[in-house]
């Protein structure tokens, strides 16, 4: 049976994180109401990245350009290098304005269920990034969990030598946690990376 | 059908955009998988860490269902080794090989009861020793325990110092010397009366020992070979050996 171009839309909308077939239908039929103010930008803004969007060839994120713009941005610190797992995490740290170095994207961790070696993660690139010089402080940024510290203290035993220092993002309180609310894992990472007030 | 029970977190891999498939350990069903419907919600994942104990309740229509999971938190053990290369790398080797080698929804109370003293003494310093006991546990719950309280040739029960890599039973080395090339050796301290701190490389050794019945009895007959987590575990163990002998060089 032949499908319609409305009825493609809806499947291929479908497929996006967060939206099922119903509200698929209904994000369908908002942009086909509003065709000049919605769909035709939508279009062209799919077709833009689909066709200029690119890994960056450093540090393995997102953009139009390659190098991308924060691995030639000059005003970068490049002392500083963040290793995270995915392009996400790079977002998220750049929403935070919080730190001004590089980054290198691993494009996840390593996961012995998923079958997910050093082979298959950009780990080779980091150890060559970190063995050219120049870096005084590779930051391991992967999440707090068991595949991500596991990953996290296997580039750190690969960077033995090649970085001066090798650091972890803390883990403990979050801000406006209050300690009732807190799971018993946070709170024994957060004890034991307790720090002196004085 | 529904039942509850105490389980350890195996492996928990991404189903869908919101759930999981959550594999655990537990005390009366064995190892046993189940759908965890928020699965991939930020206070469930702090939850299903690898290593954690949990209160289980599993619930299907039908027993051959997959099944729904409702799991509480009762330890958080993963949050306790996370700054701990060596634990973390025996943890992953250890969700890793139980996954690979214990048949689902087969109970091994003991072995549970094994399970939860090793990741409860990964906290505590003179663990790996008991990663190795470990191994020796789940070959023997699963039939192809080793023999290593005398020697298969003499019957003599002092100075064991190898294991055949058919049958597992301990060899003197007396009795071992014209096959010695061909043996697997036996660190001392799985050896009866061994001695009660193991260096490094006795540890290498015993995992060298384990591995090959593990993979020989458990996995080959799978198809499969040992799990890279576990080779991860070993290299790091290895690499901590040749520290130490390094050490002991040093004049």
């Amino acid at each position: 049976m032949a499908v319609s171009d409305l009825d493609r839309l809806i499947l291929l909308l479908a497929k996006l994180p967060g939206l099922g077939p119903r509200s698929a239908r209904r994000a369908a039929l908002q942009l086909i109401k509003r065709r000049e103010a919605l769909l035709e930008p939508l279009a062209a803004a799919l077709a833009a990245a689909a066709q200029n969007v690119r890994v960056c060839s450093i540090c393995g994120n997102l953009d139009t350009i390659d190098p991308c713009g924060i691995c030639a941005d000059p005003r970068r610190d490049r002392a500083l290098l963040c290793v995270v797992e995915d392009v996400a995490d790079v977002w998220a740290l750049e929403r935070s304005g919080a730190y001004r170095g590089l980054y290198h994207v691993l494009g996840g961790t390593l996961s012995a269920l998923d079958g997910r070696g050093p082979e298959e993660l950009r780990i080779a690139p980091l150890i060559a990034r970190a063995g050219a010089g120049g870096i005084a402080e590779v930051i391991l940024a992967t999440s707090a969990t068991v595949e991500g510290q596991t990953t996290a203290h296997y580039i750190a035993d690969r960077l033995a030598g090649l970085a001066p220092s090798v650091t972890r993002l803390a883990h403990g309180v979050p801000v406006g946690g209050e300690l009732d609310y807190l799971d018993d894992g946070t709170l024994s990472t957060a004890l034991k990376a307790r720090r002196a007030v004085r | 059908m529904q039942w509850s029970d105490d389980a350890i977190v195996l492996t928990v891999r991404s189903h869908g955009e919101h759930g999981a498939i959550a594999s655990l350990l537990t005390r009366e069903h064995g190892r046993h998988a189940g759908l965890l419907r928020d699965g991939r919600a930020k206070a469930t994942r702090g939850t299903m860490q690898t290593g954690n104990r949990v209160a289980a309740q599993w619930s299907a229509r039908l027993g051959e269902h997959l099944g729904t999971w409702r799991c509480e938190l009762l330890r958080a053990h993963a949050a306790d080794i996370l700054g701990d290369p060596l634990a973390l790398a025996a943890l992953g080797a250890l969700a890793a090989v139980a996954e690979a080698t214990l048949p689902e929804r087969e109970r091994h109370a003991p072995l549970f009861a094994t399970t939860a003293a090793l990741i409860e003494a990964f906290a505590a310093p003179g663990w790996p020793a008991a990663y190795v006991q470990w191994e020796l546990a789940l070959l023997a719950e699963l039939g192809y325990g080793l023999d290593l309280a005398r020697c298969a040739l003499t019957g003599t029960v002092d100075d064991l110092a190898f294991v055949s890599p058919r049958t597992g039973r301990a060899v003197s080395t007396a009795a071992a010397e014209p096959w010695r090339d061909r043996l697997i050796a036996l660190p001392r301290f799985l050896a009866a009366g061994g001695s009660a701190a193991p260096t490094p490389s006795d540890i290498a050794a015993g995992l060298a020992l384990t591995g090959h019945f593990v993979e020989r009895h458990l996995l080959v007959p799978q198809g499969r070979r040992l799990p890279a987590a576990r080779d991860r575990f070993v290299d790091e163990v290895r690499r901590l050996a040749s520290l130490s002998a390094g050490m002991t060089d040093a004049p």
